[in-house]
C-alpha cells in the first residue's frame, strides 16, 4: 500500500504536533488566560483583572527588572565571545592533535562535573571576605582590607555566568571552525594575508551561526536564570525571573503569569531577530 | 473500638497516663481473651497513613518509630519546600492523608475544603498542651502576642464545617500543634565585641554591609520590622499585619538602608544562613536556632540572646486531609496522637525546637537533656544531637533560658499579612532597588 504523499508529511509531523499542543501551546493558553484574573492568597477567580499587565507593562520595576537582566546578558555575551571565540580558535588552528583538542575540549566541561548547588556554595571559601582570594591578595600587601565586592555583587554574578556559559559559546564556535576547509585559510595565506586579517575575513564571518548558537544558548540561560543570580547576588538583584520566581512562592499567579508571557515574548522576538541575521539552517547545511 | 496503639517498648512505664495504661491494660486483656487475631487488627494493617511535611518533620527516624510503635503503616514524604507543600495540598488533597505545615500557610485552605477539623475530644493531649495552643494565654494567665500569625488566629474552627477560622477557643481544632519556637538574631560574638540586645542593632550603621535578612515577606519583614520599630524609624499598629501605609513606610525605608549597602546578603535556605554566619560574611541576621547550632559545632562562636523587644516566634500544625474516612481517618489522627505523645517530641527537642506537649517529652529525654533545652538548667553533660552527635559541651546554659523565658517574650510571630499581594509587590520593588 503506498501512502500518498501529503498525508505522510501529514503523519510524519503529528507526534511533534501533538506534544507541541499539549505541551506548550495549551499550557501557555491557560497561562495567558490566568494572566488576565483576579487573585489572592493562592486562590484565582474567574473575574476579569488588568491589573497584573498594566503593573507589567508601566510600572518602574519592571523597567528597572529588563535593564538589569540586560546589562548582564550583554556583559555576558560579550565575556563569553570573546574567550569562547579564542579559545576555539585556539583549539582548532593551534592543536596539531585531535586526541588533545579532545581532550581539552572535554576539560573545558570541568565546572559542570559538581551539581549546581554545590557549586554555587563554593564560591564563598573562594571569594568570600575570608576567602581564598581576599587572603591572596592580603597576604601579597596588594589590599589591607578584604574586598566585599567580590562576593554578593554584579562582579560575581556575572563571573558565575561566565564561568557556567563560556562552554555554551565554545562549543558551537569549535563545531562551526572546525568545518572551515583548510585550503581557504591556505589560500588566504597563499594570497598575502596576516594571520589577523585571516581571523577577521575569513574564520569570523564563516563562524557566525555557530555564534549565533551560542547566543541563543547564553540569551535563553541568562534570561531564564532566577537561581544563580539568586544565590550570587546574595539575593540582591532582582529580575525577571525573580520576579517570577517571587511570585510564585506567594500563590500569586496572574501577575507571575502575566510577566512570564511578557519574558517570553521577549526570548522569542531576540531569538527571532538573531536567525534573521544569520541563516542558521543554512549554514548548518554546509 | 479499642486502643490500636501497642505499648511501646521502648518507652519508659512512667511516660503512660493512667488513662492509656487503662485502654492498653484493656487491650491487653482483649487480646488475651480472644487469641485469634480480631478483625479490626486485620483491617488495621493493611491502613497506609501518608504523611506530607517538609525536611525538619518527616525525619525517617521518627518513621522507623511511628511504624514500630503503631498497628498501620505510617509513611513519610517530604516536600521539597513550602511552595510544593502548600500547591500539593490544594491541587492533589487526596494523595495525602496527614499533613504538616508553619501555620502562615493557614490563609491558603480556608474554606477551600481540603482539611478536616478535628474535635477536641479526638486529639488525646489537648489537656496538656501548652496554653498558648489552646487558649492564647501563658501558664500565669498572661495574653500572648497577637502581632503576626499568632495561634488564636488559625488554631480553631468557628464550627464543625471547618468554613472558618475562630479567635478563640472552640471543640474545632483545625490541627495538632506540633511544634514551636522563638526565634532571634543570630550574632557573631567574636566579630562584634559586645553584647547584642536590641532588634535595632540589625540596622545599625556600625553594623552596614555585615548582616544579612532572611528573603521573604514571611519572616524577614517581621525580622525587619522589629528593627525599624526599635529604631523608631516606622511606627505600626500591628507590625505582624500591616496597612499599606505601612507596608510603605517599611518598604521605603529598607530601600534607604539597601542603598546604603547596609545587608551583606539575603539568604533563602538554612545551608545559605549558616555558611554566612561560618564564613564571617556577616556579623548579624535573621537565624534559625537549628542553623546557630550548626554554626556552632563548627567551632565558631554564635550567640542567639532574646531581645528586648521580644523573640519571633512560629510553630507548625499537624492537620488530617477531608477525604479521609472511617478506618482511615482514626489512623489517621491516632499518628497524630503518637506524634506528641513523646518520643517523636524528644526527638525534635534535640534539634533546638519545642514541642507542644512537653509533659510528654520529658519522659523520653535524660534529666540533662530536658533540664537544657526546657527548663534553662546549666548542662551536667554533653549536650547530643538526634543522631549522637556532640552539639554543647556540659556547663553550657542554652542561649535565652527556659521555654517560658523565650516563648514568655513573643514581640511578634512570623506572618502572613492581609496585604500580602501588596506587601509582596513593594518586597520586589526593595529585591529591585
Amino acid at each position: 500500500m503506498r501512502v500518498p504523499p501529503r498525508v505522510a508529511s501529514w503523519l510524519q509531523v503529528a507526534p511533534m504536533a501533538l506534544v507541541f499542543t499539549t505541551m506548550v501551546l495549551i499550557p501557555l493558553g491557560i497561562i495567558t488566560v490566568v494572566s488576565f484574573l483576579d487573585y489572592d492568597f493562592a486562590r484565582v477567580f474567574p473575574e476579569i483583572y488588568l491589573g497584573s499587565w498594566t503593573d507589567a507593562l508601566t510600572s518602574p520595576l519592571t523597567l528597572s527588572l529588563y535593564l538589569t537582566v540586560f546589562k548582564f546578558l550583554l556583559i555576558t555575551l560579550a565575556i563569553t565571545f570573546v574567550v569562547g571565540f579564542w579559545l576555539a580558535y585556539f583549539l582548532v588552528f593551534h592543536v596539531e592533535s585531535t586526541g588533545w583538542r579532545m581532550g581539552l575540549l572535554a576539560a573545558a566541561a570541568i565546572p559542570f562535573w559538581t551539581p549546581g548547588p554545590i557549586r554555587m556554595v563554593s564560591w564563598v571559601p573562594l571569594l568570600g571576605k575570608e576567602g581564598l582570594v581576599n587572603k591572596a591578595l592580603m597576604n601579597a600587601g596588594i589590599t589591607e582590607a578584604p574586598l566585599d565586592w567580590l562576593l554578593y555583587s554584579e562582579f560575581s554574578v556575572i563571573l558565575a555566568y561566565c564561568n557556567l556559559l563560556t562552554l555554551a559559546m565554545l562549543g558551537p564556535i569549535t563545531h562551526s571552525m572546525a568545518k572551515i576547509p583548510r585550503s581557504l585559510i591556505q589560500a588566504a595565506q597563499d594570497a598575502g594575508a596576516r594571520e589577523w586579517q585571516i581571523v577577521r575575513d575569513v574564520v569570523l564571518p564563516l563562524c557566525k551561526p555557530g555564534i549565533a548558537i551560542g547566543a541563543i544558548f547564553i540569551i535563553t540561560a541568562v534570561l531564564g536564570d532566577f537561581f544563580m543570580i539568586k544565590i550570587m547576588s546574595g539575593g540582591q538583584i532582582n529580575t525577571p525571573a525573580n520576579a517570577i520566581a517571587t511570585e510564585l512562592a506567594a500563590f500569586q499567579y496572574p501577575p507571575a503569569a502575566a510577566k512570564s508571557v511578557m519574558l517570553l515574548v521577549i526570548v522569542v522576538v531576540l531569538i527571532t531577530g538573531l536567525l534573521r541575521v544569520v541563516d542558521i539552517r543554512k549554514e548548518l547545511q554546509r | 473500638m479499642t486502643d490500636p496503639v501497642k505499648t511501646s517498648t521502648t518507652s519508659p512505664k512512667k511516660g503512660l497516663s493512667r488513662r492509656s495504661l487503662l485502654k492498653t491494660g484493656a487491650a491487653a486483656t482483649a487480646a488475651a481473651a480472644f487469641p485469634a487475631p480480631m478483625i479490626w487488627a486485620q483491617n488495621i494493617k493493611d491502613i497506609k497513613i501518608v504523611h506530607v511535611g517538609q525536611s525538619y518533620s518527616t525525619i525517617p527516624n521518627i518513621a522507623e518509630q511511628a511504624n514500630k510503635d503503631l498497628d498501620f503503616t505510617v509513611e513519610m514524604q517530604t516536600s521539597p519546600d513550602n511552595t510544593a507543600q502548600v500547591n500539593r495540598m490544594l491541587t492533589q488533597p487526596k494523595s495525602i492523608d496527614v499533613s504538616d505545615v508553619p501555620i502562615t500557610n493557614m490563609k491558603y485552605f480556608v474554606g477551600r475544603g481540603v482539611l478536616s477539623p478535628v474535635n477536641v475530644s479526638e486529639y488525646k493531649w489537648y489537656d496538656k498542651t501548652v496554653p498558648i495552643f489552646t487558649t492564647g494565654k501563658y501558664p500565669d494567665g498572661g495574653t500572648v502576642s497577637m502581632q503576626g500569625y499568632s495561634p488564636m488566629k488559625a488554631q480553631y474552627y468557628t464550627d464543625e464545617s471547618g468554613s472558618e477560622y475562630a479567635t478563640e477557643p472552640t471543640d474545632w481544632l483545625v490541627g495538632v500543634p506540633l511544634y514551636y519556637n522563638a526565634d532571634t538574631l543570630g550574632i557573631r560574638p567574636d566579630l562584634i565585641g559586645r553584647p547584642i540586645e536590641s532588634w535595632a542593632e540589625l540596622l545599625n550603621p556600625e553594623f552596614s554591609g555585615k548582616v544579612a535578612l532572611q528573603d521573604g515577606t514571611g519572616v524577614g519583614v517581621p525580622d525587619a520590622a522589629m528593627a525599624l520599630q526599635a529604631m523608631g524609624d516606622v511606627e505600626y499598629v500591628d507590625k505582624g499585619n500591616m496597612t499599606r501605609a505601612e507596608i510603605d513606610a517599611t518598604i521605603d525605608k529598607l530601600i534607604e538602608y539597601k542603598k546604603e549597602g547596609h545587608f551583606r546578603s539575603f539568604w533563602t535556605n538554612f545551608d545559605q544562613s549558616v555558611q554566612l554566619m561560618a564564613s564571617g560574611e556577616v556579623v548579624l541576621q535573621s537565624m534559625w536556632s537549628p542553623a546557630v547550632t550548626e554554626v556552632r559545632t563548627r567551632g565558631i562562636e554564635c550567640l542567639y540572646n532574646g531581645m528586648k523587644e521580644g523573640y519571633r516566634a512560629w510553630y507548625i500544625m499537624m492537620m488530617p486531609m477531608a477525604h479521609l474516612e472511617g478506618l482511615q481517618r482514626e489512623c489517621a489522627i491516632e499518628y497524630m496522637n503518637w506524634f506528641n505523645s513523646g518520643w517523636a517530641g524528644a526527638f525534635i527537642s534535640r534539634q533546638g525546637f519545642y514541642n507542644s506537649v512537653p509533659e510528654n517529652v520529658k519522659p523520653h529525654m535524660t534529666e540533662n537533656e530536658y533540664g537544657y533545652w526546657y527548663e534553662g538548667k546549666e548542662a551536667t553533660e554533653d549536650i547530643l544531637n538526634p543522631f549522637g552527635k556532640v552539639m554543647e559541651k556540659a556547663g553550657v546554659v542554652r542561649d535565652g533560658g527556659s521555654l517560658w523565658d523565650r516563648m514568655g517574650n513573643i514581640g511578634i510571630w512570623n506572618t502572613l499579612m492581609d496585604e500580602d499581594r501588596y506587601l509582596v509587590r513593594r518586597w520586589q520593588d526593595f529585591l529591585a532597588a
